[in-house]
């Protein structure tokens, strides 16, 4: 945990773990998409399973508060390691601006998620546990709906995904490299995926906030 | 050719510095940019000013004394060569240039363009050897290594230690230095005895330097004049997971 | 008698070495503790030596002026390291190597010193190897081998074009082992500038801390100079800046004779001259003389044509190019050793056919080796009927696979394409055979002083052959040193350690603080390179690939006006007391602008030729090297007499029991 390498297989050891989160999470998404009923009942599976809310959650509550405070302690440490800048940085001549950028495209993508809780999750913990209301596995595509009517919300939280994608765009593949795995034949393949990845999720996500945002529209 | 050379001047460790504007005149294409500071000191000289201090020996690209950050870039703007091999041919007549020093706090300004790299020795000094002592080694060829790992070894071996990784590093980080060192030794059979507490020592010596951390931009692979490869910092993560995992107590 | 006594053991020349190792003193562990010896110069030689004898349990100070022990110019050996190990089953042995290299030393090495040389050699490799060295292999994870000039069989050890980097990281690893145990006290960018003599043996330096100035002491029992060649009185060689001979000179004014100044390597295949801001000069490693062929224009008119870019070399017909060096030498080919290619390069460009605007420059050519290459690739991928662009770019993968980083480097400096048209190169100063004169065991004239690699003037002759100077380094330092040591050192196991207090290191230190204040009260105009320069002129044209007594007087002259213009004129810039580059240099080409009146000197006494040294008045008809060796079969050792004072010339004769002496032939 204290020195550098260990830090930084965390660091992407979490990323992994965050990239199968949303990966699952768009699943669950677009089935608004094609079948709301489907959409209703599993997230009332993930809302109520006990597995879920009581391991999984804290799990992933965990890992984003880790891959933000290990991110911010990394970027601060790194801007230290160096107190006298350059007069003039060539570095757009030897890196990608994505791959200089992590702390920015990241610490957005948090602030949407702070919106995101305060859409989402704050509700539903109110809902089950402060001010707790029966059960109902029918009211979530309707939940859902109702917030991509306001065009603001909708085109920032498009906004958003274009910064994740930026993020994952660099990220997917600089985890393999953080854990040691690198390999001619497979390292190509990672790469391609991760932009596949990193290209489609978030556009899936940018989809389905227009779908149902238009889909309204009338 | 004309040039304006913006350099950074800094009367030792303790100084602040600041960059000076110094116009030449004459520049031959044919010349090295370091022929072409000598050209500058001697006018300076000559003027009774204080010549600008930077590092050089060789002038062959291979021993790694020779530094400075061109423009930004560390050796210049030529990748795969260090600022000793680079030629004026590579700027054009008007061109105003910035030389600076490398920059990491693990590398102390020691006058103008001249920093103290010897935070690198004493990361090898951590562990980046095979400890076999004189006249121990067994007949050479009674070791077979497997060419694809000897040529690896050897390409992870050309590292010349000028630091140049660290000085494009927007981390200041020294992983690839650090790394090669850790992978030419690791392919080998003879090195891979040692090989966990190597890997272990050298990254704790290289924290305790204060250098930064590895965030996996490549800017290092890209200015390294030896083009040392990023396959090398991979490695050296794998070697140091499984090292720490195993490490007994 | 002569007062230099080399010490060789007795018995056959095969056994001196083992009957030397079964005899001589040794100190034991525990005395060595107490036991302190510096080392100067931290490249093969240093490195390997401070770290073996810190390995037996010494306690070793070891000094580089450069930033790290790493940067030592061995670093920038190219091509290989010779060993008789005869792994390629093609005849070598102890005793070939050892006779190749009396013989490429033009007779003029001392045949116990070169044997030894010569059995040690395969214990270098072994002990590389298992520092981790990775030098070349065969698909069978064996090493691999390659043959250098001078030689009939393969015997060169090597790590694509960097083995002198490989091997000197793999001492500059064991150094690093050792000082992270303690044994061995590491100071970086620090100058040796005197030596101390305290009771006739050479007991301490003065050093001067580069980066702060301060002027410090240190103190040892025995002085160990590791400090390399002084090719850099020509200003423009292929050593390093900062390669200089202010330590070997020091040791020279307390005492220690010099050996054979005049004997200068000229490498043949360096990137010519561009211009008057050239700061050095970039060798092309020898091994490119194993594919490419050296040739100039046959006719005149070629060369001028050429010379005005009229037309290129690609242009001319094989019929109308002279590939002299086979042509002269048809059974060496380009393979000759280094003094003979190198004549031969100055042969031709003296006579008006140098091929670039300066008229010296010869081509080194590709074409046929990536023509052979490409067909031989054709035959191993069963391409029949390959047409003439296949077959050169198949040729062209292989050569830059064996020589891609020497192409690239060319390619940068000269900005040509070598995979296109032939490179041009000419000869450069490369290594200095001559040095501090030592015995059997190393040890110079000063008791206690020993001088280990490029610094002494040992085992090279009058010309060394390609891939030795590795050698000789690594076996000095690694094989050589521990042992001989023992002989002097077991007298000081009562002697515990040496004060710094004393008159002998105020004296020093003192010399030491005038020599640096003067240079910085001179009132001159004219910067340390002016000087520098003019110097390398002289002996360029003097005492260089060819030499004549008139000349060499006349250089003698020269350099002395040279010596007084330098001290009423030169220009130093700023104080003592902080990190002074133009006061490094004005020390070290002081010492030089001394050395190179000394060798003049020697190269006028040696009124012969033989390998570096060529004495115009002294050459057979066909302009081979004349040697006297009824006259001149000896080393010519120079003892100091003081600056204004002519040196006296002491000989030691050389004894050949072994190897008959012949005219040198590789025809």
């Amino acid at each position: 945990m204290k020195t550098s390498i260990a830090r930084k297989i965390l660091m992407a050891l979490s990323g992994l773990f965050l990239l199968v989160f949303l990966l699952q999470h768009f699943i669950i998404n677009f089935l608004s998409v094609v079948s709301p009923s489907g959409f209703n009942s599993v997230s009332h599976f993930m809302g109520y399973n006990p597995l879920i809310q009581f391991v999984m959650q804290p799990i992933l509550m965990f890992g984003v508060v880790f891959h933000l405070i290990m991110g911010i302690l990394l970027e601060m440490q790194n801007r230290g390691a160096r107190s006298v800048k350059y007069a003039v940085n060539g570095a757009g001549a030897n890196s990608s601006w994505m791959s200089r950028n992590m702390i920015i495209t990241g610490l957005t993508v948090m602030m949407f998620l702070g919106l995101h809780m305060y859409d989402f999750w704050a509700p539903e913990m109110i809902y089950k546990y402060i001010e707790p209301m029966p059960q109902d596995p029918t009211r979530y595509f309707t939940e859902l709906q109702h917030k991509f009517v306001d065009p603001i919300r909708v085109a920032l939280y498009c906004v958003s995904f274009i910064f994740l994608a930026l993020h994952l765009l660099y990220g997917f593949q600089s985890a393999f490299q953080s854990v040691g795995f690198r390999h001619n034949r497979y390292t190509p393949t990672i790469k391609k995926l991760g932009n596949i990845y990193a290209i489609a999720i978030p556009l899936g996500f940018i989809v389905i906030a227009l779908f149902h945002y238009v889909s309204q529209l009338n | 050719m004309k040039l304006t050379l913006k350099i950074w001047r800094q009367n030792g460790p303790n100084d602040k510095g600041k960059l000076v504007d110094y116009p030449v005149d004459h520049v031959s294409p044919d010349m090295s940019f370091l022929e072409m500071l000598d050209v500058l000191n001697e006018h300076l000289v000559e003027k009774g000013d204080q010549p600008i201090a930077f590092d050089h020996d060789c002038r062959e690209g291979i021993c790694g004394m020779c530094s400075l950050v061109i423009n930004g870039r560390a050796h210049g703007p030529q990748g795969a060569v260090t600022t000793c091999q680079l030629h004026m041919r590579s700027f054009k007549d008007g061109d105003t240039i910035y030389i600076e020093p490398f920059r990491a706090n693990s590398f102390p300004v020691i006058k103008d363009l001249a920093v103290d790299r010897s935070a690198f020795d004493r990361i090898i000094q951590a562990g980046g050897y095979i400890s076999v002592n004189t006249g121990a080694a067994q007949d050479a060829n009674n070791l077979p290594v497997n060419k694809n790992d000897a040529d690896k070894a050897f390409s992870a071996a050309t590292c010349i230690g000028c630091g140049a990784c660290v000085a494009t590093c927007k981390n200041a980080s020294a992983m690839l230095f650090v790394s090669a060192k850790v992978s030419q030794l690791a392919l080998l059979p003879q090195g891979k005895i040692e090989a966990q507490d190597r890997v272990l020592n050298m990254v704790n010596q290289m924290d305790l330097e204060g250098f930064g951390n590895c965030t996996n931009t490549g800017a290092c692979e890209v200015e390294c004049p030896k083009g040392i490869s990023l396959d090398n910092i991979a490695r050296m993560n794998r070697e140091y997971l499984v090292a720490s995992v195993k490490k007994e107590k | 008698m002569s007062v230099l006594d080399s010490k060789i053991p007795k018995g056959a020349i095969n056994d001196k070495w083992t009957y030397y190792k079964d005899h001589v003193n040794l100190v034991n562990p525990a005395n060595k503790r107490s036991i302190d010896i510096i080392v100067v110069g931290t490249g093969l030689a240093g490195s390997s030596a401070a770290a073996s004898l810190a390995e037996m349990g010494y306690s070793v100070k070891a000094f580089c002026f450069q930033d790290s022990a790493r940067r030592a110019h061995s670093i920038a050996a190219q091509g290989g390291i010779n060993a008789a190990k005869n792994y390629k089953n093609d005849g070598d042995s102890t005793y070939r190597l050892f006779y190749d290299t009396i013989k490429g030393g033009d007779y003029r090495a001392r045949e116990a010193n070169v044997h030894r040389l010569a059995e040690v050699s395969a214990n270098i490799i072994d002990q590389c190897v298992a520092q981790g060295v990775p030098f070349a292999r065969d698909y069978g994870g064996m090493l691999d081998n390659r043959s250098f000039g001078g030689t009939l069989v393969q015997r060169t050890f090597y790590a694509a074009g960097q083995t002198g980097q490989q091997l000197l990281l793999g001492a500059y690893s064991a150094i690093s082992k050792e000082v992270a145990k303690g044994s061995v006290k590491m100071y970086a960018r620090h100058e040796m500038l005197d030596m101390v003599i305290v009771g006739g043996k050479a007991r301490g330096i003065i050093a001067r801390n580069l980066v702060t100035g301060e002027i410090e002491r240190h103190s040892a029992h025995a002085v160990l100079l590791c400090t390399g060649g002084y090719g850099n009185v020509f200003f423009l060689s292929t050593n390093a800046m900062g390669s200089n001979v202010t330590a070997a000179w020091k040791a020279y004014k307390r005492g220690a004779y010099f050996g054979n100044p005049c004997y200068t390597q000229i490498h043949p295949t360096c990137i010519p001259v561009s211009g008057d801001h050239q700061s050095k000069l970039t060798l092309m490693s020898e091994s490119l003389r194993n594919d490419g062929r050296i040739w100039v224009p046959a006719k005149k008119e070629d060369v001028e044509a050429i010379r005005q870019k009229k037309k290129k070399p690609t242009d001319l017909a094989e019929g109308d190019r002279d590939y002299y060096l086979e042509r002269r030498y048809p059974s060496f080919g380009n393979l000759v050793p280094r003094d003979v290619a190198s004549r031969a390069a100055k042969e031709r460009c003296d006579a008006g056919y140098g091929v670039n605007a300066t008229g010296e420059a010869v081509y080194l050519d590709f074409a046929a080796a990536i023509e052979r290459y490409g067909k031989i690739e054709c035959t191993k991928k069963n391409i029949t009927n390959a047409d003439h662009a296949t077959i050169i770019k198949l040729g062209r993968e292989v050569v830059k696979e064996k020589y891609g980083n020497l192409f690239d480097m060319y390619m940068q400096i000269t900005g040509e394409n070598p995979y296109e048209t032939p490179m041009m190169i000419y000869p450069a100063v490369h290594y200095t055979m001559g040095g501090l004169w030592v015995d059997y065991n190393l040890m110079t004239t000063v008791p206690g002083c020993y001088a280990l690699g490029e610094a002494n003037f040992s085992d090279h002759g009058a010309n060394r052959l390609g891939a030795s100077a590795l050698m000789q380094g690594l076996a000095d330092g690694y094989f050589v040193i521990p042992y001989t040591i023992g002989e002097f050192l077991a007298n000081d196991i009562r002697t515990g350690k040496i004060p710094t207090n004393t008159p002998e290191f105020d004296e020093a230190e003192r010399q030491v603080k005038e020599r640096i204040e003067k240079f910085l009260s001179s009132k001159g105009t004219k910067p340390v390179d002016y000087f520098h320069k003019k110097l390398g002129k002289v002996m360029w044209n003097k005492c260089g690939m060819a030499r004549n007594a008139q000349g060499l007087k006349e250089a003698i002259e020269e350099i002395k006006a040279i010596r007084e213009d330098f001290w009423a004129n030169v220009r130093v810039t700023g104080t003592a007391n902080e990190f002074n580059q133009e006061l490094e240099k004005a020390g070290r080409v002081a010492d030089f602008i001394e050395l190179g009146e000394l060798m003049c000197r020697d190269a006028l006494a040696r009124e012969e030729s033989c390998g570096g040294h060529f004495r115009e008045e002294y050459q057979t008809e066909d302009g081979e090297a004349l040697r006297d060796d009824n006259k001149f079969a000896h080393v010519a050792a120079w003892e100091f007499k003081g600056v204004e004072n002519e040196p006296s010339r002491h000989k030691e004769e050389l004894v050949y029991e072994n190897i008959k002496l012949v005219q040198r032939s590789y025809k």
